[in-house]
């Protein structure tokens, strides 16, 4: 497979994942809204922005609308959801001949649904409508992906897309929740059951631990569930397999360059235990995310943008 | 829709077909269809124009669908359209398309010739044949390319000819498209739907198969390879380029990689391509970028779209290119009307195909009289292709006539006049009635170890009524050509 294909399927794949990401954050974070006190409101708006890595709007206003606005419909933002759906339909524009037409048709619908849509709109109207369809255009891409795609090559830098950026979203999520964590009164139950929801994981929370949510608990399921689809663990093991068969695929010397990072994220997660883990909670994050990053870096160096000498000597 | 329903509705009368001094496709005299198309004439009649507007609407809805647009420029992120689809197939007898293909096999034989002799010695400026100085002025002359051997000295291995059809029904050499010629998808496309939307017709004549296309020009880049096992490439310009369509159904066709510049690489004078299982050697490479972008280091240093270094791997001759750099030099519309004198100094034969009567521009008695007969005459910058570039003197104003003045004093050597032609006319549907429109027809023409030559080609229509012009970036539109058997 051609690098530049390679390359367009996992950013398209890792855009996708992160507008999914944003709206379901805006979503929940707008419902509990209604159920929250005004004050510390400000405070929340700030951990919204920056679980999503992203700076405020130029205007300063820590207030629903304008951060909504720049979040959603901004497509100056790189990380606004209307900027990461454009940016991942230019990457598979790019390379309509390795995916399937309803792939392509798929992608096309939810960017033209997004252009459509208006802020004024949704906020007069239902943004949980709004968000919901967004979430649900996404879906349906990955389930169309899996259905129509054959599970080559192409389909696994798709998969290693969207599981590194699940990966180190869902890590920067826990950490804007837990950095200086220093027991129960930091958040408050709802603040709590809004990080489950903000995985889509207050249900399957309450299928383990009933609906006692305790911080430490919370921590294990999110991070360290071997089955849910959006826990670090999980994640870092859907990284590693993709891996592992793109490695088989492409038959490439130094392919151990990229599956050390891989395994030893995963080594991180498989052995970790949350009590511990809770201690020292800040550096334990600052690892895995560095693990991610080195992963995407080897991604690059092997498979991407290799350079010819190297490749030559081979 | 039953048969008997047919019968009911049977109102063609072809009354709105007037034929006039251009030759007519169908008819040799008003009501008396030629041989070859009576049987179509026949199924004309008894079919209701109701019927012909469902059928062309499934056939618009066929190329939307299958996304069979291209791309014109000048919209914002290059607004997608369907090429202008007609129904009714153009026909050509058994006969005609022998002299056609005869004609186009002694053509780009010569011209094969002709660039590896400017290129090499030079025999026929030093004769006199040619005069020197219209090749040292041709804009796409490359010195790049002297004393370099191409693979098997095939320099145009894809060539798509642009005939036309005079009203004594000779067909005439219109143009030759040497360098990248495109158009050959919607020759392949409008097969496929015409199939669908008259099964019936098809199987009453005996249509000669044109599928094999893919194949045959896979073969024609085989031909050309350095070495044995050949990884072959299409190279496209990307996703905004007008033809990117056309480019990804050929390298789906051939079952072969589409690659942009930025996947290629050169090292050591050899060409590669960056793949997720390391650099992959290439060694032939279709390539629809032009010359001026195809290698940064020489030629158009602000090119993005090509491979730097490419033009020295062509030299150390580790690369084939499909076609060779510099064949442009063949197409120049002034070298055109020396093309039978190419042919006669190489073959020692006479051209099969006339050409059409050009006034070249730079000689002074040929200038004078084109300027004085600028409102008959079409004339056409010699570089130019699609259309562009072109004055067609009965349909012109006065000021368009006076720029074109200017420009011909300011720059002979960079135009050329010819009378203007009443192509021939080709029955087409018109909001369901049967109308006479102009069209020409573009043949594709491959060589590699032999010249191939697809039946048929690209049927161009210039849909507006009277209009002479059939490019796609004008407003013209393309049918399906059936050539018969025997």
């Amino acid at each position: 497979m051609l690098s530049r294909v390679a390359d367009s399927l996992y950013w398209m794949s890792r855009y996708l994942e992160r507008a999914e990401h944003t709206a379901r954050l805006l979503d929940v974070h707008l419902n509990q809204m209604l159920d929250q006190s005004p004050a510390g409101a400000e405070r929340r708006w700030e951990r919204l922005l920056a679980s999503l890595r992203a700076p405020a709007p130029a205007d300063g206003a820590a207030e629903a609308y304008p951060i909504i606005a720049a979040l959603t419909f901004d497509a100056t933002r790189p990380d606004s959801i209307i900027g990461c759906v454009h940016a991942a339909r230019e990457n598979a524009r790019q390379v309509r001949e390795s995916i399937s037409s309803e792939m392509w048709e798929q992608l096309n619908r939810l960017h033209l649904q997004l252009r459509r849509a208006t802020m004024d709109e949704i906020w007069l109207g239902e943004p949980h409508e709004f968000f919901r369809s967004v979430k649900e255009g996404a879906h349906l891409f990955q389930g169309i992906s899996d259905a129509t795609l054959s599970h080559g090559e192409g389909w696994h830098f798709i998969q290693l897309g969207r599981y590194l950026e699940r990966a180190s979203a869902t890590a920067t999520l826990l950490d804007t929740h837990y950095r200086g964590y220093q027991g129960y009164g930091a958040l408050n139950d709802l603040e709590w059951v809004g990080l489950l929801k903000s995985c889509t994981a207050f249900e399957a929370y309450c299928k383990v631990y009933t609906a006692d949510v305790r911080p430490e608990q919370v921590l294990e399921f999110l991070l360290l569930s071997p089955d849910f689809p959006r826990s670090v663990r999980f994640s870092a093991t859907m990284v590693q397999s993709a891996l592992q068969a793109i490695s088989r695929a492409t038959a490439v010397r130094g392919a151990g360059r990229i599956e050390r990072p891989a395994g030893r994220l995963r080594a991180t997660l498989d052995y970790g235990q949350a009590d511990e883990i809770l201690g020292d909670i800040g550096p334990y994050l600052e690892t895995i995310q560095r693990h991610c990053s080195s992963i995407h870096d080897a991604l690059y160096q092997v498979f991407i943008s290799y350079p010819a000498d190297v490749a030559l000597a081979s | 829709m039953t048969p008997s329903s047919f019968q009911r509705t049977t109102a063609r009368s072809f009354a709105n077909y007037n034929l006039d001094a251009a030759y007519d496709e169908m008819f040799a005299s008003p009501d008396e269809p030629r041989p070859h198309y009576r049987r179509m004439y026949e199924r004309l009649l008894e079919l209701p124009a109701a019927e012909v507007m469902q059928r062309q609407q499934a056939a618009d809805m066929h190329f939307l669908n299958q996304g069979i647009t291209f791309t014109v420029y000048g919209h914002d992120e290059g607004t997608e359209k369907i090429f202008p689809y007609d129904l009714l197939p153009r026909l050509l007898a058994a006969a005609e398309w022998a002299t056609i293909e005869r004609g186009l096999t002694q053509r780009i034989t010569a011209l094969n010739l002709f660039l590896k002799d400017i290129y090499h010695e030079g025999r026929i400026l030093s004769d006199g044949v040619v005069p020197r100085e219209l090749v040292y002025s041709c804009r796409h002359y490359r010195r790049e390319m002297r004393g370099l051997r191409v693979p098997k000295d095939i320099y145009v291995a894809v060539v798509g000819t642009d005939l036309v059809r005079l009203p004594d029904g000779r067909f005439a050499v219109l143009e030759d498209n040497l360098r990248v010629p495109s158009g050959v998808s919607y020759m392949l496309a409008n097969r496929q739907v015409t199939k669908r939307v008259f099964p019936l017709l098809f199987n009453r004549y005996n249509v000669r198969p044109i599928d094999h296309y893919g194949q045959a020009l896979l073969a024609t880049l085989h031909a050309l390879a350095p070495r044995p096992d050949p990884t072959i490439v299409l190279l496209t310009p990307g996703v905004y380029n007008s033809a990117y369509f056309e480019h990804t159904f050929l390298a789906r066709q051939m079952g072969i990689e589409l690659v942009e510049g930025r996947d290629l690489l050169t090292h050591d004078n050899v060409v590669y391509m960056r793949t997720t299982a390391g650099l992959k050697r290439v060694d032939v490479i279709y390539r629809r970028v032009d010359d001026d972008f195809i290698d940064p280091l020489a030629f158009r240093n602000d090119s993005m779209l090509g491979v730097p270094g490419l033009v020295n791997a062509y030299r150390a001759g580790t690369i084939a290119l499909a076609n060779a750099i510099g064949t442009g030099i063949a197409d120049d519309k002034a070298m055109y009307a020396y093309v039978p004198a190419i042919i006669r100094y190489y073959m020692g034969e006479e051209a099969i195909l006339p050409n059409v009567e050009t006034y070249l521009l730079n000689d002074e008695a040929q200038r004078r009289y084109v300027l004085e007969h600028l409102d008959q005459l079409v004339v056409k910058a010699v570089g130019e292709s699609g259309g562009y570039g072109m004055l067609i003197g009965p349909h012109s104003t006065a000021a368009q006539r006076e720029e074109f003045r200017r420009r011909i004093l300011d720059d002979p050597r960079g135009y050329i006049a010819q009378p203007t032609l009443a192509l021939s006319r080709a029955p087409c549907f018109v909001e369901g009635d049967v109308e006479p429109r102009h069209v020409d027809l573009r043949p594709y023409i491959l060589y590699g170890d032999k010249v191939s030559i697809v039946p048929g080609g690209l049927t161009r229509v210039a849909l507006r009524r009277g209009s002479l012009v059939v490019n796609s970036s004008q407003g013209g539109g393309s049918k399906d050509t059936w050539v018969l058997f025997e």
